[in-house]
């Protein structure tokens, strides 16, 4: 047989069977050709055309070709098709007409007659031609009359039912086509023939299904019609074909089962409806289980039977299709359906008696022997690929071996009992004899279930080996699931061989998972597995802590939860004699935490007060728990500034009144998705600093450290380890609570001792030696304590502090954590220039209390009891500085240390004097300015020589002894200065003034005078300035406009005095005198000196010497005219190179008394110059070469005699003229 | 009728699971759970078909001796999937089909609803007794 173009053929076994063609006639002719014609029919295909619209198929044709015999013919009602011979061939090589006439008519005449009989009409008539034999008869008829007449004798209508095959051993190209046309026409004619022949057989069977209904209508029967059909199919290779008749056999029982449960009963169906007796599997070894097919014939078969016969067919089909995994599957669906339909037998009629793990153990070895059937046609990289489809197979050939075992007593402990052991005889007894096809397999699907079944310990390792391949399975192809199923059932065995450490490890990975997905159910029932399994193992805290998940559990009955809190609890209580081991579990399961409540609210309280937590805890446990002990630990951080973070944590994050809820668990179920705390999420803007525009935005996840962790760490919820206790020196207790179901109010109470932020960590409830701990309390839950150092603040009354009056100062002490007691006192440490003035009677008064710590401020009132702020009068002495600090330095009771303040006093007054001259006679004036806000009452003005000059006296012209000074005014005093002898050259004097606040009434203290002392210098007057004006000689008055003569006399009132002793002096033959320079400024512009200005003059240093000088000036005004200034400078000579720089010094000096006008520049100015003109040349030039100096005479030296005299000038006639001109 | 009908969250967590009262609840929530597996399989092999043509129909997943299963899945990933008892065969893919369409026809209401936060259990009345029909319906 011709296998199909597949590179890896399948080892299957193939039926021998091919289409039937007989041949008649000529047989050595026949036996002659028969190698060629074997060989060359299957070379090429064929299109075959289907009825019914069925595809058209190309098709390689094959024959069995048999001699003729009458009895190949199928007799009337005869339904085989395989033996049905589809064609008729008669063989003849004859060429002469007389021997064609004598023997071969006759011949097929007999054979036409034949077939006649029996109507078939699938005939060919062959004449082989040759050319030998052609040669030898020449006198013979062309070859073609033959053929024509046996055309016209036997092919009426049907020429082409003959046909000429010449020379069909020789190889010439004429061979080779009459080989192609007979080919052709003879595959031609087969298939016409299987056309007609399969259509009118197919015709029959539907006729005979359409009678389904009728009584006595025979599934078998017509079972082996339509499987005759799938033969044919079958040996046309027609697979897909041969499939579909199965399939549709499959499909009619089907219904049938289905109907009869349904009620509709059919008769036929009865005989499959036996009890089973046998259940020996399927049987995929051979290509046709004749066995089966025999009962089926004698419809002696049960449903198992039929079952097991059609899927062995159309195992065989879908092989050679090569579709291995479809048999799998079908396996599966097969499997399925048997035991539903013998369950629905069972159920409805009653008929179908299925001894107890009879159909397990059909399922384990059909099973088995399916998956066996598989690999032995698949290489072991095609089965691994393909778990998936296999994989379903194992899982169910463990579930039925799981419960053989169960059924058999193979699982228990004891082993299995007598009853056990029959069950297990008759199971045995039902699979018969192994047969002989498996009888040299080692691991046959039979010797395996009789290994299996046959003890304890071999069933043990069948199922483990079974299980563990199926878990392996179902972890390479990613059914995780599929695979933590199957261990829970390996761990519920494991746990009922008494191993529970070899179940837990199962149990936890199928917890584990379910967590994962958040399934209620299978957590609870797994969990519940697994506490029984810990128990077992004496894990006594996983055990406890799974019992406390269990008791929690809402999916389970009051009655199991109330049994997993009792083991708890009598744990605890067992445990009780024994301190000191401690178990620590998670809380969650436990109790779970709803809100926080502070009191008071905003949970900041100074140090010493009193804070209360209120705390409402659900419990879940289902009867009420006596905790010895419910504490939190706190976390105690010292924070600098944390007072005001925690204000404004304050207000973003708790309520009004205080209260913090924590995120209940929304699910009832521990899933990691839905206990995911919700996002927090905060916008953020960013603003340039520059301009405040935007540049940056975004949304910031407030929690993300919480979502992360969690998603991390989610799947370890059950672990132990999660809970660690943490050990903290805070901690806020509650001593003997009971916790009732549901929710419960624990209030915590606690002194607040040290200042800083504590923050609430863990939760912990204490039953017995078991610890309940909530590792990790979120949201962040803080309270602060603040502790305020006490504080000294020293402040006036009023905006400044005077110097030397009595003025208010206002102490406030702030005291923070301090309690002033009874007698603390402050003390005050002082400098003597600064007086306190405390009156006894003056004690200080608490005036405010501690309200809210926020409000710092306290204002101080005079009172007579205990600190709180204290209030003293201050009085100080003054000086005369404009303002200046003095240090108090105040010992407080609560610290060791001064504290040491500073106190800015200003001057209340500036004082100013000034040397007035009348002559020779002096003055001495000094001006008191008040600079204040106040009024001042001035007494007692007292200017005294501090130098000792006897003979010298002061005269006051003052007549007043009180005087008051107001705010921002002055107050004048004049001394006239009175000598007998020679007055020293310089006089210190000292002027000193009581003063008094002007409002203030009497004072207890008397004041301190204000002083102020001074030098006066050079005060006797030496030189006599005179200047006059008189108008020109013949005018009575001066005229504007007109030249009048100034006449300046310089006179020298004294003799040769200390006050002289100086450069400019210059000595000749006991003649002295001195160079001096006068200058004629007019500063009001009311004249116009002509010609020189100044100039230098020797004086002689003798009383009465007088020096007169003569210039011109014009008045420019008219009216009552202030004569010009004149003034004198002493003109030193530049001799020496060292005084240079002296005299730069000095030169300077006069600058600051505004002689800033260069002599040289001004010995040849004639005309009238404004001041400062060449006043930048001047310097410069001084800077090159030494020049002579100038220095001013002290005010007191020269006497103005002229000053304030003024000189009347009329307006000349033409004054309008000169005054345009001029201005 | 279905024995068990499950609508299951994107990250395979129950959004809702109902079965048939006089069964064990229990092997049910098993049932759905490992069948998972097989919706995982079928919906990666299904990632290659372009989203439009995507058949939401999973057909069945697997069938066990007692029961088949099916699934369904939508374009969000959500999951159908129901539990139909074997030996009721009057159930063919077409009705299973309709079935699936309407149990999605009917959370697609309640995911409109506003009050319903998607995630969370399904506790719909109207869900529930559309779920009972299906229960009852056919038998």
């Amino acid at each position: 047989m011709d296998a199909p173009e597949e590179p890896v053929p399948p080892v299957i076994y193939t039926m021998e069977n091919k289409p039937i063609v007989t041949c008649a006639g000529d047989q050595n002719l026949f036996t002659s050709i028969y190698p060629t014609l074997s060989q060359q029919l299957p070379r090429e295909p064929m299109e075959w055309r289907r009825s019914y619209g069925r595809a058209p198929k190309m098709i390689h044709l094959e024959s069995n070709f048999v001699q003729f015999k009458e009895e190949l013919l199928p007799k009337e009602g005869n339904k085989a098709l395989l033996t049905f011979p589809f064609l008729h061939i008669y063989w003849t090589e004859c060429c002469d007409t007389e021997v064609y006439k004598a023997t071969v008519k006759d011949d097929l005449t007999k054979w036409q007659n034949v077939l006649k009989a029996h109507s078939s009409v699938d005939w060919l008539i062959v004449v082989v031609e040759n050319d030998a034999k052609k040669r030898n008869k020449t006198n013979i008829l062309p070859r073609t009359s033959i053929v024509d007449k046996i055309r016209n004798d036997f092919c009426n209508k049907q020429s082409d039912r003959c046909v000429v095959l010449s020379d069909p051993l020789k190889d010439s190209s004429r061979t080779q086509e009459s080989w192609n046309a007979f080919l052709t026409k003879l595959r031609t004619l087969l298939l016409m023939s299987f056309t007609k022949n399969l259509g009118k057989f197919e015709d029959d069977m539907r006729t005979l299904r359409e009678k389904r209904t009728e009584p006595g209508w025979s599934f078998c029967d017509y079972f082996m019609v339509q499987e005759e059909l799938a033969f044919v199919f079958e040996m046309l290779q027609q697979f897909e074909d041969a499939l579909v008749q199965y399939d549709e056999l499959d499909a009619l029982f089907s219904q049938y089962v289905v109907n009869f449960g349904a009620g509709d009963g059919a008769n036929w169906l009865t005989f499959f409806c036996q009890p089973v007796k046998s259940w020996n599997g399927l049987i995929l070894r051979k290509p046709i289980d004749m066995e089966k097919r025999g009962l089926i014939q004698r419809q002696e078969a049960t449903l198992l039977d039929l079952r097991s016969y059609l899927f062995s067919r159309q195992c065989t089909l879908l092989l050679f299709l090569q579709r291995p995994w479809e048999v799998a599957q079908r396996a599966l669906e097969l499997l399925h359906g048997c035991v539903q339909e013998l369950k629905l037998l069972e159920f409805c009629r009653d008929w179908v008696s299925v001894p107890p793990g009879a159909l397990d153990c059909w399922v384990f070895l059909s099973c088995l022997e399916v998956l066996q059937r598989i690999e032995g046609c698949c290489d072991r990289a095609q089965i691994d690929s393909n778990i998936a489809h296999t994989v379903g197979l194992w899982s169910y050939a463990t579930e039925k071996l799981k419960s053989l075992g169960y059924l058999c007593g193979l699982v228990s402990e004891q082993g299995p009992n007598s009853e056990d052991l029959n069950r297990t005889v008759d199971l045995l007894a039902g699979l018969g004899a192994e047969r002989p096809e498996t009888a040299n397999t080692a691991q046959s699907p039979y010797k395996k279930l009789k290994e299996a079944l046959s003890s304890v310990e071999a069933f043990e390792k069948h199922y483990l080996d079974l299980s563990h391949a199926t878990i392996e399975m179902y972890t390479s192809i990613g059914r995780i699931r599929s695979a933590k199923f199957v261990g829970k059932d390996l761990a519920e065995f494991y746990m009922r061989k008494k191993s529970p450490q070899k179940a837990e490890i199962y149990l936890q990975g199928a917890l584990k998972n379910y967590l994962a997905e958040g399934w209620a159910l299978p957590i609870t029932h797994t969990r519940k597995q697994l506490a029984e399994c810990q128990k077992h193992l004496g894990q006594i805290e996983n055990y406890l802590q799974t019992s406390s998940l269990l008791a929690s559990d809402r999916h389970l009955t009051g009655n199991e939860r109330e049994y997993f809190c009792r083991e708890i609890l009598s744990f605890a209580s067992q445990q009780a004699d024994s301190p000191g081991h401690k178990i620590v579990l998670p809380m969650h399961s436990f109790a779970q935490l709803r809100d926080l409540h502070f009191t008071p609210s905003n949970a900041v309280v100074h140090v010493g007060g009193v804070l209360s937590v209120e705390i409402t805890v659900c419990s879940q446990m289902p009867v009420p728990v006596h905790a010895e002990q419910i504490a939190i630990s706190v976390h105690f951080s010292i924070e600098k500034n944390n007072y005001r973070k925690t204000a404004e944590w304050l207000t973003k994050h708790k309520t009004a009144n205080g209260i913090v809820s924590f995120p209940a668990e929304t699910s009832p179920f521990p899933t990691s998705q839905n206990s995911l705390p919700a996002l927090e999420l905060c916008e953020m803007f960013e603003r340039s600093p520059s301009d405040n525009s935007l540049h940056t935005t975004g949304i910031i996840c407030k929690n993300v450290h919480v979502l992360l962790r969690k998603q991390e760490s989610g799947a370890s919820l059950e672990a132990p380890s999660g809970a660690a206790l943490e050990a903290g020196a805070h901690v806020l207790k509650c001593n003997a609570v009971t916790l009732e179901p549901g929710p419960n109010a624990i209030t915590f109470r606690t002194q607040a001792k040290e200042p800083g932020t504590y923050t609430l960590r863990q939760l912990c409830a204490s039953v017995g030696p078991v610890w309940f701990v909530l590792p990790h309390i979120y949201p962040l839950v803080q309270y602060d304590v603040y502790s305020q150092e006490p504080q000294l603040h020293v402040e006036p009354l009023a905006d400044s502090l005077l110097a030397g009056i009595p003025q208010k100062v206002k102490f406030t002490v702030t005291t923070g954590h301090y309690t002033v007691k009874n007698g603390d006192s402050l003390q005050l440490s002082n400098v003597e220039a600064m007086l306190i003035l405390g009156h006894e009677e003056n004690r200080a008064v608490i005036y405010s209390n501690m309200r809210a710590p926020a409000t710092g401020g306290e204002s101080t009132v005079p009172g007579m009891t205990e600190p709180h702020g204290k209030h003293k009068d201050t009085q100080k002495g003054g000086h005369c500085m404009a303002t200046m600090d003095h240090k108090v330095s105040i010992d407080c009771p609560w610290s060791i240390y001064s504290t040491v303040i500073s106190l800015t006093f200003s001057m209340p007054f500036r004082t100013t004097h000034s040397l007035l001259s009348s002559g020779t006679r002096k003055y001495v004036q000094v001006c008191v300015q008040n600079l204040s806000e106040l009024d001042f009452q001035l007494s007692d003005s007292h200017l005294v020589d501090t130098g000792d000059s006897t003979d010298l006296r002061l005269i006051p012209l003052n007549t007043e002894s009180e005087q008051r000074i107001h705010s921002r005014q002055a107050v004048f005093f004049v001394w006239e200065l009175k000598w007998t002898q020679e007055p020293p050259p310089s006089l210190h004097c000292r002027f000193s003034v009581g003063f008094s606040p002007a409002s203030e009434e009497r004072l207890s203290v008397s004041l301190k005078p204000y002083t102020y002392e001074f030098q006066v210098d050079n005060f006797l007057t030496l030189y006599s300035v005179r200047a006059e004006i008189s108008p020109p000689p013949g005018t009575e008055l001066c005229k504007t406009g007109s030249l009048c003569s100034l006449e300046v006399s310089i006179t020298r009132l004294s003799d040769l005095s200390d006050a002289d002793k100086d450069e400019a002096l210059t000595e000749r033959e006991d003649y002295f005198s001195t160079k001096l320079m006068y200058e004629v400024v007019d500063n009001s512009s009311n004249w116009a000196v002509c010609g020189k200005s100044s100039g230098v003059i020797s004086m002689p240093v003798a009383a009465r010497a007088t020096h007169r000088v003569h210039m011109e000036v014009m008045p420019l005004f008219a009216g009552y005219l202030p004569l010009p200034d004149v003034r004198l400078f002493k003109y030193l000579p530049h001799h020496s190179a060292h005084s240079s720089q002296l005299d730069a010094d000095s030169w300077i000096e006069n600058d600051s008394l505004s002689v800033d006008k260069h002599v040289d520049d001004q010995l040849d100015s004639g005309s009238v110059q404004s001041r400062g003109s060449t006043r930048s040349v001047a310097g410069s030039e001084h800077k090159g070469l030494p020049m002579p100096r100038l220095r001013a005479l002290p005010p007191g030296q020269a006497f103005n005699a002229s000053a304030g005299t003024q000189v009347l000038v009329i307006p000349s006639q033409d004054d309008h003229v000169l005054e345009v001109s001029v201005t | 009728m279905a024995v068990c009908v499950a609508v299951i969250a994107k990250e395979n967590y129950p959004l809702y699971i109902r079965s048939v009262p006089t069964e064990n609840e229990l092997k049910f929530h098993y049932m759905v759970h490992t069948s998972l597996d097989v919706v995982d399989e079928k919906i990666s092999a299904m990632g290659k078909a372009l989203v439009d043509q995507r058949e939401l129909y999973l057909g069945l997943l697997y069938p066990t001796e007692d029961y088949k299963v099916y699934g369904y899945v939508t374009n969000s990933k959500v999951k159908f999937v129901m539990v139909v008892d074997s030996s009721n065969t009057a159930l063919r893919d077409n009705e299973i089909r309709s079935m699936f369409r309407k149990l999605h026809n009917s959370y697609t209401d309640v995911m409109c609803n506003p009050f319903y936060t998607p995630g969370d259990r399904i506790q719909s009345r109207a869900f529930d007794g559309m779920v009972t029909s299906m229960m009852i319906q056919v038998c």
